[in-house]
């Protein structure tokens, strides 16, 4: 059997993957995924993780909307004190990234005919059972969800997605040291007293 | 020093003189500390809803910050209200909130609430602070993000433990203020070459335009264009100019809502088109073409299209869009426009708008004129007229009933100088009432209340006449209000009242004479609807203009049986 030949799904709903870089502080979290919720902006995925900066953390999401949507939720996202940074893929090339666990039903019949599959993925096994193999897959989305649905026959006993990770291509970090840099140092310190940090005098999106 | 007086020193450095609030477990160590900061004053209010809405009025009259207190849990919760109301306001506050001790948060302890998680979406920023060495860089902060930018609430939680550790820091002093962007040049060569073309042009100011009044008033009157204050702009530009227009909206004046669904080119500076200005949002200004100063880039293209979004400060764009103006010529416009003028009625019978008419007709320029939230308030502001920002008061984005009072004393206090006058319905003035206490205690002596009795919760029974076929559903309060005038001299706060338009003009000036805060109950007619009106759901264009005709009414004391029997 081939790579999976399963056309692109068009989404019903247009999604946007934005990263936004937030302080590492308690109910960030949750500040950020309340704005969404309470203004109704749907998330489709959602992954954090640590960044090279430390106090720094990086948030992938996806968003379900139009761009009328996601300009909207950008803009009420910098006005939150914890952000840092939002970073708009569709305005960029990226890449992207997922990795999903998927637990298939195995008998033996079909083991070699799944075991010639996951290769054709370049996926891993992580764990053998007597009647079920797990594989681990990364990749962008088409391709797991390609994975998932040369599995599906076979049946799938339970899966695992990470959600999406993005960063812009090329050497242009996201996160130019100079802007934070000085702020995430003075959010300890006891007596310094912070400069008042730069407004993030972003120019309004050419929405018009 | 321990974080208790770290957190008083950090707050005096900031040039907070008045603190409004109530103590409790949680935060006994602040109010131990205080007696060591006689510059400070703590105004004690009998319920923290009373202390957020009077830091409210404080900073509304002042643009200056206001500072609440209370205690963890209850005290906190209570005062939720006043911070929906200052985010929705855009207005300066920081709150003080006492919680349990470190080691107990998160275990549900005695009196604890999760304050942060709760306010977390009804104020711009807050804290729980977990050092004591981070106390007063935080409340620092947090003083600079509630002023910076768009104004709003921020709110401050601080363990009992972390009042009482010892703090070896210094005190910080006042950040700078950010400045403000100013709007780009691009931008403003946009707007100035529709406004040059425009053949009815009309400038719409908000609450964000008060600190730009003098701008705003420069620029219209350069380019000779009418000016429409909103609810929250009232005062930005003075309304004896014969360019002004009025407030657009749900109860806006002919013809402001005439000339916003006529012109052909809206210069909106310093607001974000809240429904009750717009009406039906696609019927909002449907010919013109929109210019929208705004600080805030977050509410440019939000509720309507923007054609020229102009992001930055309010003053410098007027000023920058007042640059080179000439007069336009437009006289079929102004003509329009005096007519729709004229189409204004007063009210000329004894009523509530009667009531309140008579009342604010003898306020002085610099009096401060607060409202609760209702019919009154839609009266006072139809029929006041401002000359100056920051005169009038009010709960505009969120509708706190119960505001009027407390932040009325906010600002008195702010300005012992000048009178405070909060004009009350009978049922909003009952959730504050208690603050009568407050008035007494600290001799508050420039507070004068109005309440305009009408028996019942007008706004509701209103709709309810026009929408829900007359069925008066728990909106009957006759029976059971108090008598006013007694209730406030229980408090030791003299009390006038006048039922009619002959009484009326005696007991204002008694009223108003007297040295000290007294309250003035005007006892009107049952049933006076406020009109213009703009029914929810329709367009700016579709406004009732008088209030339809009346079939005749069974008394009151019948509609009231009827509906407790329903």
């Amino acid at each position: 059997m081939t790579q999976a030949t399963i056309p692109h799904q068009r989404e019903p709903n247009p999604e946007q993957l934005l990263s936004i870089l937030v302080r590492d502080e308690p109910r960030v979290l949750t500040r950020i995924t309340a704005l969404f919720g309470r203004r109704g902006y749907n998330i489709k995925s959602l992954s954090v993780g640590s960044t090279e900066h430390p106090g720094v953390s990086r948030m992938t999401i996806v968003v379900s909307g139009d761009r009328g949507v996601v300009e909207q939720a950008i803009r009420q996202l910098e006005k939150l004190h914890d952000v840092v940074r939002i970073i708009d893929h569709s305005l960029e090339k990226y890449v992207d990234r997922e990795l999903v666990l998927v637990k298939v039903a195995i008998t033996p019949e079909n083991r070699v005919e799944v075991r010639q599959i996951a290769e054709d993925f370049r996926s891993r096994i992580v764990d053998v059972g007597r009647h079920a193999l797990t594989f681990e897959v990364t990749g962008d989305e088409g391709k797991l969800t390609a994975f998932i649905e040369q599995m599906r026959p076979f049946g799938i006993l339970e899966t695992m997605r990470t959600g999406r990770i993005a960063l812009t291509r090329g050497s242009n970090a996201d996160i130019p040291g100079h802007v934070y840099h000085g702020e995430t140092q003075a959010l300890r310190p006891a007596v310094q007293i912070e400069q008042p940090r730069e407004e993030r005098a972003r120019e309004v999106p050419n929405l018009f | 020093m321990n974080g208790a007086r770290a957190l008083w020193a950090t707050l005096a450095s900031h040039g907070v003189s008045t603190v409004f609030g109530y103590p409790g477990g949680a935060i006994m160590p602040v109010y131990d500390a205080l007696t060591y900061y006689p510059e400070v004053r703590h105004v004690l209010t009998r319920h923290e809803q009373g202390a957020a809405h009077a830091a409210e009025g404080w900073a509304k009259a002042t643009g200056e910050i206001g500072v609440c207190m209370a205690t963890s849990g209850p005290g906190a919760t209570n005062l939720v209200t006043g911070l929906a109301d200052a985010m929705l306001d855009s207005v300066p506050l920081l709150a003080i909130t006492g919680n349990v001790a470190s080691h107990l948060m998160g275990t549900d302890a005695f009196q604890e609430a999760d304050i942060t998680g709760i306010t977390l979406p009804i104020t711009k920023h807050n804290y729980v602070v977990r050092d004591v060495q981070d106390l007063p860089r935080i409340v620092a902060e947090a003083i600079r993000i509630a002023r910076s930018g768009r104004p709003g609430p921020v709110l401050v939680d601080i363990p009992k433990d972390i009042q009482l550790a010892p703090y070896h820091g210094e005190i910080p002093v006042p950040h700078a203020r950010p400045e403000i962007p100013a709007p780009s040049q691009d931008a403003i060569d946009r707007a100035l070459e529709l406004i040059r073309a425009a053949q009815r042009p009309v400038i719409m100011v908000g609450g964000g335009s008060l600190d730009a009044a003098a701008e705003v008033t420069a620029l219209a009157r350069a380019w000779d264009i009418p000016v429409i204050t909103t609810l929250m702009g009232l005062g930005a530009f003075p309304n004896s100019d014969p360019l002004w227009l009025g407030m657009p909206g749900m109860h806006g004046s002919v013809a402001a809502n005439r000339a916003i669904s006529e012109a052909d080119v809206l210069i909106g500076i310093g607001l974000r088109f809240d429904d009750r200005v717009t009406g039906r949002v696609n019927g909002f200004a449907p010919k013109a073409s929109i210019i929208h100063v705004e600080l805030d880039a977050a509410e440019i293209g939000k509720i309507i299209r923007t054609h020229v979004p102009v992001r930055g400060d309010a003053k410098v764009a007027a000023q920058m869009l007042a640059q080179g103006a000439s007069p336009l010529d437009r006289p079929e416009w102004k003509a329009q426009l005096e007519e729709w003028k004229s189409r204004t009625q007063l009210p000329d019978h004894w009523g509530a708008g009667y009531a309140v008419k008579s009342v604010v007709d003898r306020l002085r320029p610099d009096d401060i004129l607060s409202s609760d939230v209702g019919q009154h308030q839609m009266l006072a502001a139809q029929l006041a007229r401002f000359e100056k920002p920051r005169r009038w008061i009010n709960s505009g984005g969120l509708g706190t009933m119960g505001f009027g009072f407390p932040a009325a004393i906010g600002a008195g206090m702010a300005e012992p100088g000048v009178r405070s006058v909060v004009i009350a319905g009978d049922g909003g003035f009952q959730m504050t009432a208690q603050e009568l206490a407050t008035l007494k205690m600290y001799d508050v002596r420039n507070v004068k209340i109005c309440i305009i009795n009408n028996s019942f919760l007008g706004m509701v029974r209103q709709w309810q006449e026009m929408f829900h076929g007359k069925r008066y559903s728990e909106v009957w309060l006759g029976d059971s209000n108090p008598d006013f005038i007694k209730l406030a001299d229980a408090y030791g706060v003299p009390g006038y009242r006048a039922s009619s338009a002959e009484d009326l003009p005696a007991a204002i000036d008694a009223w108003l004479a007297d040295p000290n805060s007294a309250l003035l109950e005007v006892v009107v007619p049952h049933e006076h609807a406020v009109f213009p009106m703009v029914p929810a759901g329709a367009a700016l264009y579709e406004m009732l203009e008088t209030e339809p005709a009346r079939t005749p009414q069974p008394e009151m004391a019948e509609v009231a049986e009827e509906a407790r029997n329903a």
